[in-house]
């Protein structure tokens, strides 16, 4: 018997140096180290590889410029538009300043982004809860999400005229969906033993859903509001195909219209660096809101 | 005191429903250690989600101080394997969590927590995010916060199963400690015999197909690590190593039946 024991003790005492060892091993401070180096040095390569494709874009774009291929009308040199960008910033193109055309359509994106996020995460949650309003609802996003806004839009002209509703709905309803299915993959994703954990703690149906749900739908949520304003943007242009006497996209249709090329390529690249911004802002938010999510 | 008799529960299935519990009589007493153990299948994490109101038995009742039970409640406790906490609190706050529920104000929260805190070890890393500290430490923050509501029991789902050896050893140690102070009733499931001999002073085997109570063994070992004993003399003791080879023969015998 005595001889068992020891031979007992001995793998136990060899399972705890694995132990010890594994312990050890996965937080060597040299491991890490060498982790942060690895990921420095990819994420400094990829920043160079970004930069390298813009340069490059840009050389091929001003070597079609001074070599005269494409005329000026079709394709206007790198440094034109730039002109333009600085002639419009002051005097303005439309009766307006580029400013003033940057903020109205900032304005109607974020309107619309706000009435999309405060009704879309309260019926998500609701889908992703209740099977009678998933088994209601559903259907409806499903079917509407696919059209093209451009296709919907004469009708919400027939139906709310030429105003600033017409143009907001139409950001509205593109943004609306991503947000939307988004919010119901969160709350579905919700792990089962923390909602269990929450209710033996005594949380009531609300609070169920205040404290636990929502915050771990959290990220999914975000990343239904990016990919919401990426198609608010690209809605944006064709919301302002309707009467309007302001905005970006109005200011790139009404140059398109005198052959203005340049403030069309200008207007293009303002709307790409704005909506950059704002996504880049968006992750900087989820950084900072969810560091628990890893992805 | 908790109170099962003849629970049985019944899942739907495709042909036939498949019979996962059945005639389960058993008394978790106020103080006691009740630790269920058996061959993987054999129903036990379904019999701690009766107890905890998570699943209805299809026959029999759950009684816990003569009510019956009808959903999980306050008055049972519960500790996942999964730490389920939520990452976006403080070790702290996972801790006050069940009080801030309950609507106590930010004094008596802290108060509280800070105290179970103590009981747990945990007092250094209060203000910790929950996603940078260790899986042992996440399993004791789990288990204060089920403490910090003040439970009459405390249910517990393999709690200890995802961590290293050496940090499972501590934390049945920790496991005792905490028993003897707070004085609830405990009920934990665990695939670990050792682990099972150690900490009950109830030890509950389980058959499987359909899961039904195989024996209840009065047990000692965890007053004597109580009493003051080393583990380790506990665990090479004749008596418990005994007893862990005859366990371990009888879940063995299960399973060549089985094949």
């Amino acid at each position: 018997m005595s001889k068992q024991i020891t031979e007992l003790s001995m793998t136990e005492l060899l399972n705890t140096h694995t132990a010890t060892e594994s312990i050890t091993q996965t937080s060597a401070p040299a491991h890490n180290q060498l982790r942060r180096l690895q990921h420095w040095s990819s994420l400094l390569s990829d920043r160079v590889y970004s930069v390298i494709t813009f340069a490059l874009l840009l050389l091929i774009w001003s070597g079609i410029s001074v070599l005269k291929l494409v005329p000026e009308l079709f394709l206007p040199s790198p440094l034109s538009v730039l002109r333009k960008l600085i002639s419009v910033a002051d005097e303005g193109f439309v009766d307006a300043t580029l400013l003033a055309h940057a903020a109205t359509s900032v304005a109607r994106v974020l309107v619309a982004l706000i009435i999309a996020i405060s009704t879309a995460v309260p019926i998500g949650i609701s889908i992703g809860l209740n099977r009678y309003a998933r088994a209601m609802i559903d259907p409806l996003i499903d079917f509407y999400r696919p059209i093209p806004p451009l296709a919907y839009l004469p009708l919400i002209v027939i139906w709310f005229g030429i105003g600033e509703a017409s143009k907001i709905i139409l950001i509205f309803l593109a943004v609306f969906a991503p947000i939307a299915i988004a919010t119901v993959q969160g709350v579905r994703r919700v792990d089962q033993s923390r909602i269990r954990a929450s209710l033996s703690l005594g949380a009531s149906r609300w609070q169920l859903i205040r404290y636990v749900i929502l915050p771990s739908a959290a990220p999914d949520i975000l990343t239904g509001v990016r990919i919401g304003l990426g198609v608010g943007w690209s809605t944006l242009v064709a919301a302002e195909l309707i009467a309007a006497t302001r905005g970006l996209g109005f200011m790139i249709q009404s140059a398109a219209q005198f052959l203005v090329t340049d403030v069309v390529v200008m207007g293009i690249i303002v709307i790409a660096v704005i909506a950059f911004v704002f996504e880049w802002g968006l992750r900087q938010l989820q950084k900072k809101l969810v560091p628990w999510d890893e992805t | 005191m908790i109170r099962l008799e003849s629970v049985g529960i019944r899942f739907p299935a495709k042909n036939q429903d498949i019979e996962v519990l059945s005639g389960i009589s058993l008394d978790l007493k106020d103080a006691s250690f009740t630790v269920v153990i058996g061959e993987s299948g054999c129903g036990k994490t379904t019999l701690l989600n009766l107890i905890a109101g998570f699943e209805k038995p299809t026959s029999g009742r759950l009684t816990i101080d003569g009510k019956p039970i009808l959903g999980p409640g306050v008055d049972r406790g519960v500790v996942f394997q999964d730490d389920a906490l939520l990452p976006w609190q403080t070790v702290k706050e996972n801790v006050a969590f069940g009080l801030q529920l309950a609507g106590k104000n930010n004094a008596e929260r802290d108060v509280i927590a800070t105290q179970y805190l103590k009981l747990t070890g945990l007092e250094a890393h209060a203000d910790y995010p929950i996603w940078k500290i260790s899986g042992g430490m996440r399993q004791r923050v789990g288990l204060a916060r089920a403490l910090a509501v003040d439970p009459r029991f405390l249910l517990l789902d393999e709690p200890l199963g995802a961590l290293d050896a050496l940090t499972r050893a501590r934390m049945q140690e920790h496991l005792l400690n905490v028993w003897q102070l707070s004085g609830k009733g405990m009920l934990m499931i665990t695939h670990s015999v050792e682990e099972a001999l150690f900490l009950a002073t109830d030890l509950v085997l389980l058959r499987a197909r359909p899961g039904r109570i195989e024996s209840i063994r009065q047990l000692e070992f965890g007053r004597r690590f109580t009493d003051g004993e080393s583990p380790r003399s506990i665990k090479s003791s004749r008596e418990f190593v005994e007893l862990r080879e005859q366990i371990l023969q009888e879940l063995l015998t299960q399973e060549v039946e089985l094949v």
